[in-house]
């Protein structure tokens, strides 16, 4: 058998799941990991500026692929530093490997240089953890890792690694386990047969069915499972902000995104159905608004990996745990088997009670005559230029929102943003990570002048690697969802939502060796958008689009109400 | 309501911190827990008591099972168990006093289980409201120190948790 220090047996293991880069930033405690990555070629290392991008790199390349990102940064601060990263994919469940250097194991305990108690940090945002004991587990705890963080509920999984499990003359029998088995835990492989048929029939029989999907459907790789039922029974569908583009959102059964800053028609629609169907969703604050008004006429049918997700929040009527996938497959033979078919009549109607509510708002929003943008106006225009193909990785405030309910998602995997913890700083690393692994494919980060500040110097590891994505910078000089809600609950008082001393974007790009264009008036977006996809196409270009800083997101959800009651205008409420 | 929540996990360094850490992240509350390793020693038996609404302990088993390290779980309180803690109290034991603490440990089956001129330490087995009995039958002016183990529950009958 082969003999492999600590650090090659963790190349190898690596290797051997696949893994093309692994994002880091080296370190004391990780020299030896490191010397082993420069002395093979399979697994690429890539060098980001700040470890929270590094995370933000995995993640956004676990979104796109549905494979696992791997992090590898030193202890101490450089753990420390990506935890905002564990935390984000933890909150959407994402895959992530995250490799944490570690001091020597004497030193732990001793508060020793560029020590911390990282098993310890991380434990509230990880799926699990491990640390290494002695060099000869690497393999199998690598295996372990990858297993437990793609199956069930994904999640990211940390391995603590102290420096003396790595030493280059401290060599070991090497061998990658081919398969692994862990007693304490098996997630389901199926739902309950039982509880599927009376989903069905319930499902059959509904008079005003809705059918809610979200981030697990994407995650569960079911959105061809997806789209037969729906099509099949010519129901409604709305999605979550994490679920957009497991059905495609031009669709006519489509009604958009639901909760907070849901469609008039999915919120509405939610509101009144008598039926119910969740997959893959775990009714979030974001999504049900006040749960004691939660649609109160609904039989509810909820499929999720996890249960825990059931009943967490609202009161499931017939629950099925299982994989999203299984789960709608069989929900499909039993369909065909059943030969039922829905009550037309009641559809007819329900559609008919639909194609009304979309005529209320219908996304509308009142354009300025003076030639500044809306940023509403900003994303139809990024839509049209890249036809609605491109990834979309975006940041988090007013433009997230935007991005979500103007750009129209028809496949799954390429809405990538935030959701569950809301990361600013988020959106340019993940499209770093989608465009390294994408090459070929339009990748566009979608933020703003606030979101983009938070992680602005990979515009540095960019030009290093040659990534070229696509910055498209809404500007509008504000914390943009921060004022929203001063200007709605704190009689416009701006408290520290206004950002002054803003740089020269143009010449920062230019600064860090990559095109930096301007948008002032709509009639530049177009030819901006052009030269970025045209001229600019292999070059890492950043947009600064002025937009108009009294814009709000609108529906927005009433606090505390129910689905239905939301602001559409500054002016109109339902 | 109460709930005793018997869970069989890996003994493995930070499997207990995972489970406290638990309750404290998601502000569950814990009333006693104990753990140690069972006849097997790859694995640890452990007892909390625990109390909620239906919801938070359905949300408390649900989560608890998730930990990697959590083999299998059950709560107690749903079935016939038995429960026990055990007790060391140190009272004041001189004069009138002595006889009396005496009598009072007898009549709960406590053991007098170190002895001085002044000082007795009782042993005292039962349920929580057993131990809190004695307590108040004391008369906390007596009571110099009280150390207590937590519960630990068992389900009557053939039912096992077990691997």
């Amino acid at each position: 058998m082969e003999l492999l220090s600590g650090g090659e047996m963790l190349v190898r293991s690596l290797h051997e799941e696949g893994v093309e880069y692994v994002y880091g930033y080296p370190g004391g405690s990780l020299l030896h990991v490191y010397d082993a990555f420069y002395q093979q070629s399979a697994v690429k290392h890539v060098l980001v500026r700040h470890e929270q991008a590094a995370t933000h790199m995995a993640d956004g390349y676990a979104r796109a692929s549905g494979k696992p990102g791997v992090v590898l940064v030193t202890s101490g601060p450089g753990a420390t530093n990506t935890i905002t990263g564990i935390a984000t994919a933890f909150s959407d469940s994402i895959p992530m490997i995250v490799i944490t250097g570690q001091v020597p194991s004497h030193l732990i305990g001793g508060d020793a240089f560029q020590e911390t108690d990282m098993m310890g940090l991380s434990r509230p945002v990880v799926k699990h953890s491990f640390s290494i004991k002695h060099p000869s587990e690497i393999p199998e705890v690598v295996k372990k890792a990858f297993y437990i963080a793609t199956s069930g509920r994904p999640g990211p999984v940390v391995i603590d690694l102290p420096k003396d499990m790595t030493i280059p003359n401290d060599r070991h029998e090497y061998s990658y386990p081919k398969k692994i088995k862990i007693r304490s835990y098996s997630p389901p492989q199926k739902g309950h047969t039982g509880q599927i048929r009376k989903a069905v029939e319930v499902l059959l029989a509904a008079k005003r069915p809705m059918i809610y999907s979200g981030g697990g459907v994407v995650l569960g790789k079911s959105s061809e499972q997806l789209r037969s039922l729906v099509r099949g029974l010519n129901y409604p569908i709305t999605q979550t902000l994490m679920g957009l583009g497991a059905y495609p959102g031009t669709d006519r059964q489509s009604l958009g995104m639901l909760g907070m800053h849901g469609s008039y028609e999915s919120n509405m629609a939610m509101h009144h159905a008598d039926v119910i169907l969740a997959i893959g969703v775990r009714f979030d604050d974001r999504v049900t608004n006040g749960v004691d008004k939660f649609c109160p006429d609904a039989t509810i049918i909820h499929i999720d990996i996890d249960p825990s997700s059931i009943s967490k929040t609202v009161d499931i009527d017939i629950p099925i745990v299982g994989p999203v996938d299984t789960v709608l497959d069989e929900i499909l033979d039993i369909i065909k088997e059943m030969d039922e078919t829905p009550d037309a009549d009641a559809l007819v109607s329900w559609w008919a009670q639909i194609d009304e509510w979309r005529k209320r708002h219908a996304g509308r929003y009142e354009k300025n005559d003076n030639g500044l943008l809306k940023p509403q106006e900003a994303i139809e225009g990024l839509f049209e230029a890249t036809k609605g193909q491109a990834y979309i990785c975006s940041d988090v405030g007013q433009h997230q929102m935007f991005a979500a309910q103007y750009y129209k998602f028809d496949e799954p995997n390429k809405w990538i943003n935030s959701g569950g913890l809301g990361t600013m700083g988020f959106g340019f690393p993940a499209a770093m990570g989608v465009k390294m692994n994408y090459p070929d494919e339009m990748v566009v980060c979608v933020t703003g002048e606030g979101s983009i500040q938070m992680n602005i110097q990979e515009m540095s590891t960019c030009l290093q690697y040659g990534i070229p994505v696509k910055i498209f910078c809404l500007n509008n000089g504000y914390l943009g969802m921060v004022r929203q809600w001063q200007d709605m609950n704190y009689e416009g008082r701006h408290s520290s939502s206004y950002m002054e001393s803003l740089p020269d974007w143009a010449k920062l790009a230019e600064a860090y060796g990559h095109v930096g264009l301007q948008v002032d008036t709509k009639d530049q977006l177009q030819g901006v958008l052009d030269d970025c996809f045209g001229k600019y196409k292999d070059r890492l270009v950043f947009i600064n689009v002025a937009v108009d800083p009294d814009e709000h997101v609108y529906p927005m959800q009433v606090p505390t109400g129910a689905m239905r009651d939301m602001w559409l205008s500054k002016t109109e409420r339902t | 309501m109460r709930h005793i929540i018997s869970i069989l996990l890996e003994n493995e360094p930070g499997a207990l911190a995972r489970v406290v850490g638990l309750f404290a992240q998601r502000s569950y509350n814990i009333e006693t827990l104990t753990v140690a390793p069972t006849e097997d020693v790859t694995l640890s038996r452990m007892t909390i008591t625990t109390s909620g609404t239906e919801r938070e302990i359905e949300q408390i088993t649900k989560q608890l099972n998730k930990l990697i390290e959590v083999v299998k779980l059950v709560d107690l309180t749903e079935g016939t168990h038995l429960e026990r803690e055990l007790m060391l109290i140190k009272v004041k034991a001189s004069g009138a006093q002595r006889a009396e603490i005496k009598r009072t440990a007898d009549i709960f089956r406590g053991q007098i289980v170190d002895v001085t001129a002044s000082v007795y330490t009782i042993q005292l087995t039962g349920t929580t409201d057993k131990l809190e009995a004695f307590i108040e039958a004391i008369g906390s002016n007596c009571i110099l120190e009280t150390v207590r183990t937590g519960v630990s529950g068992i389900a009557r009958g053939e039912k096992t948790l077990s691997l």
